[in-house]
């Protein structure tokens, strides 16, 4: 995908959530003028970043919203629940269009398309008699993507000039580049006539800082020609990377003026030049305005406030008001907006996991200081090495902090994944989506896409039943899959939960028995039993479809999850539906460990999952339980499993952890505290060890294990379950 | 491209370009401008021999336009040769520099 299109979507999507927060809030009662403003202006941000990188469908479709949203704001229309909910639609289905966008087709299909006609159909109440002929002549937009006039703006609202407006900004880089501006505005001479050019030179920077190298020109062009925008827009296509480009056809609504206002660079300048320069005012009426404005003050005196220069160009109808008020509201935000801009760059991806690295070493570096001045024994290096171990672990956080991504975007896909499944299975599914800003790092985001996608598909498809069951069952027809994701100890929880039939577990048991994935006669608790469905070679719907009979099997998916250290399982209840839950760890980076040693080698726990610290008490010497409070605490001996000689010492330490609910203990030899970990991974040899997850260098230079908890906790929980499984099984014996 | 250095009649300085006006002299262009500004209260620029202006040269005309008012000096740009005066126009900037156009008879046709 093109690179402006990708900001496109991204800043639209921005748009999108800003919008879609507003209409809820207006559906709360909310009737802040502000709030339809701001709903306002979000759709019509999107509609104007549609028309400059030439996307008809989503600006075609925003138009609509936009002609409901100015009539609401004007008051011509009151806020209503149906009204709402139809413009929330709406916000869906830009956010589906631009889901197309970004798989790389410029033009939805058909059903998308028929989707978005019958939005615009429910939103045709709202529009008005008079705003009603203009809806639907404003869709039909001319091959030129130059939207008609609404002719209900036409008589007050749209602007006199007859010419195309260019709105230029070069790049300080064309230059070097070796590319000359003067050159792109004189081939435009080629296709018309510049009725008028303002050459601007405000971003000039002081003289001795400027770099003669560097372009720093702007341009505001009135230009007269019959070319198309896209012919236009071609001129400039060798510095279209490097240049800051608007163009507003002829004729165009008042409306687009306030949007290129809006985006003008310039900040100092004042409001009728801005004016002046948007091609929405003669100098003539500027000049007018200028001068009742400074014979107003001289008749007040200096109590009263002079009257905004604004308010006077509007009184004497010279500009229309919206005109002003964007000026002015430029104006006033000029300064706030260069604080907003300020605060948000975008970096490249590889720069950022540079950076990662970079505090990976240091993080290691800096525990090996931390050894040193602790041997040494010098207090006032101890102090000075704690402080620096201090703030590194604060530019560790910030530095993971920066990959931290919310996950809203990967769900969004399945809006459309959901639109089309349900089509092609012809059953009736609601995607709901909740903890949609819950973040997590970049590279587990890009990588759980395609899991999510395959558990998301599977419910639909094998989860949620026909329509014709589902009213048999008493069930609303309208079938629902939710997406969740939500923070929890330490790792990321995403949730696919549908309200289907559920898994079948004497189906899952037979299947795994034919398929020689469990022997007969083992006993399997129920929670194992559907979790079979994750093992190599599993499924149980004997017609294989187009969407679930590709070859990639649960197993697949449960792969991939766990190369991202997590671990997903799935409860099911018959008839109510089931719930797979995957669980990720945040960051894959460092992690906040907990340091423990058994013998003479060291093993790291994630802090996150450490509960409480306890003394191994003597008399569980033989046991793998201990009485932690009343509750039943199993626990594994890691001198056992990981069969480490030598003796035990007098004292062991259980550290208890919990992970996905589950509580499970660990015996080691010495409690070493908290330690910065950064997570190397293991060499190809171990990767299919079970109960380690990574290793680390601890600043000794010794290498230390770092535990996969999941798999600990899992594995006393087995123990635990089959223990119980068996006693039941004895007491049944006894009752026999 | 030479910089010549006069003291014209009434008192002022006149600096005399001959060469082009474009990126690959920049660099002492500016530096030859933005020092002819700050170093004399009126300076006047005859630009009658330059042969090619581009968007760079342009820049730095408006660049020592522009320090000339911030330190209330005057730059006057009294020579215009073809090339400048094209730009001028082109651009709309006849205004910014504020200087007469004079253009040479033997050119109107």
């Amino acid at each position: 995908m093109d690179e402006i299109l990708s900001v496109f979507s991204v800043e639209a999507r921005e748009q999108l959530e800003a919008m879609e927060a507003g209409l809820m809030q207006l559906e709360q009662g909310d009737r802040d003028p502000e709030t339809i403003n701001a709903v306002f202006r979000a759709a019509h941000t999107i509609k104007g970043g549609a028309g400059v990188v030439e996307i008809h469908s989503v600006e075609k479709f925003t138009h609509v919203l936009e002609n409901v949203l100015d009539r609401l704001r004007n008051g011509e229309i009151e806020v209503g629940g149906e009204m709402i909910s139809a413009l929330l639609l709406g916000c869906d289905h830009i956010g589906a269009l631009l889901g197309v966008v970004q798989t790389g087709d410029m033009e939805p299909d058909a059903e998308l398309k028929q989707a978005g006609d019958a939005i615009t159909e429910s939103l045709r109440p709202f529009l008005g008699a008079t705003a009603h002929a203009a809806a639907g002549k404003e869709v039909s937009a001319d091959a030129d993507g130059n939207i008609e006039r609404d002719p209900e703006r036409n008589g007050s609202n749209s602007a006199t000039s007859d010419c195309w407006h260019i709105s230029v900004r070069f790049g300080q880089d064309v230059l070097r580049n070796g590319m000359e501006p003067l050159a792109f505005l004189r081939y435009l001479l080629n296709l018309g006539e510049i009725a008028h050019i303002t050459t601007l030179t405000d971003a000039l920077p002081a003289a001795d800082e400027m770099d003669p190298e560097s372009c720093y020109l702007g341009f505001e062009i009135n230009f007269r020609s019959h070319a198309s925008k896209e012919a236009i827009e071609k001129v400039f296509d060798f510095c279209r990377d490097d240049c800051e480009l608007h163009i507003l056809p002829p004729n165009s609504k008042v409306a687009d003026y306030l949007q290129l206002i809006e985006s003008l660079p310039e900040e100092t300048m004042r409001l009728g030049e801005i004016l002046v320069k948007s091609g929405a005012l003669t100098q003539e009426e500027l000049d007018a305005g200028l001068r009742a404005q400074s014979g107003a003050r001289v008749g007040a005196g200096d109590t009263v406030p002079a009257p905004q220069l604004g308010d006077i160009l509007v009184q004497q109808s010279n500009v229309q008001p919206e005109l002003v008020e964007a000026a002015a509201a430029k104006q006033k935000t000029v300064s706030e907006k260069k604080a907003a801009e300020s605060s948000l760059i975008r970096v490249h991806a590889d720069k950022l996991d540079q950076l990662i690295d970079l505090v990976g070493e240091l993080v290691i570096a800096g525990a090996s200081a931390n050894l040193l001045a602790k041997k040494s024994g010098e207090a006032t290096l101890v102090e000075a090495t704690s402080v620096l171990s201090r703030l590194v672990e604060s530019i560790r956080d910030s530095a993971l902090q920066l990959r931290m991504v919310q996950i809203g975007e990967t769900f969004n896909r399945f809006h459309r994944v959901a639109r089309d499944v349900s089509k092609e299975l012809g059953k009736d599914i609601e995607l709901v989506i909740s903890g949609a800003e819950t973040e997590l790092d970049k590279s587990v985001v890009e990588k759980i896409g395609d899991p999510l996608m395959h558990l998301v598909r599977n419910a639909m498809d094998h989860g949620i039943e026909t329509a014709a069951i589902r009213a048999a069952a008493g069930k609303p027809v309208k079938g629902r899959v939710e997406l969740n994701a939500f923070h929890d100890s330490g790792s990321i929880v995403i949730e696919v939960v549908d309200d289907g039939g559920g898994l079948n577990k004497d189906r899952i048991e037979a299947k795994a028995l034919e398929k020689g994935i469990i022997q007969p006669g083992q006993s399997l608790s129920d929670a194992e039993i559907v979790n079979l469905i994750f093992e190599a070679g599993f499924s149980t719907v004997e017609k294989v479809t187009n969407l679930s009979g590709r070859g990639v099997g649960m197993d697949v998916v449960r792969k991939n999850i766990t190369a991202l250290r997590g671990s997903v399982n799935v409860t099911t209840e018959p008839g109510a539906g089931s719930r797979f839950t995957i669980r990720l760890p945040l960051t894959l980076a460092i992690i906040d460990g907990f340091l423990t040693g058994v013998a003479r080698s060291s093993y790291v726990i994630p802090l996150d999952m450490v509960v409480e610290c306890i003394e191994l008490a003597n008399t569980s010497e033989e046991r793998d339980y201990i009485n932690l409070r009343g509750e039943v605490l199993p626990f594994v001996r890691l001198r056992e499993l990981f069969e480490v000689s030598g003796e035990r010492p007098a004292r062991e330490n259980v550290v208890v952890v919990q992970y996905a609910g589950r509580k499970a203990g660990i015996v080691v030899d010495q409690l070493l505290g908290e330690f910065q970990t950064v997570i190397k991974p293991l060499g190809t040899l171990f990767r299919n060890m079970r109960g380690i997850g990574g290793s680390t260098i601890l600043g000794s230079g010794e290498v230390a294990l770092i535990l996969d908890v999941q798999a600990l906790v899992s594995r006393c929980v087995r123990a635990e379950e089959q223990l119980a499984h068996g006693s039941t099984g004895t007491r049944r014996l006894e009752v026999h | 491209m030479e910089f010549a250095n006069q003291t014209t009649t009434d008192g002022a300085t006149r600096l005399t370009v001959d060469g082009d006006l474009t990126i690959y002299q920049a660099v002492e262009i500016r530096q030859r401008l933005i020092d002819g500004v700050r170093a004399n209260a009126v300076l006047e620029l005859d630009l009658s021999h330059v042969g090619e202006v581009d968007t760079a040269g342009l820049q730095l005309l408006a660049l020592a336009k522009r320090e000339s008012h911030h330190l209330d000096h005057v730059l006057r740009i009294v020579g215009h040769s073809p090339a400048v005066r094209e730009v001028i126009e082109f651009l709309n900037m006849v205004a910014f520099f504020g200087d007469p156009l004079v253009i040479p008879a033997n050119e109107r046709a």
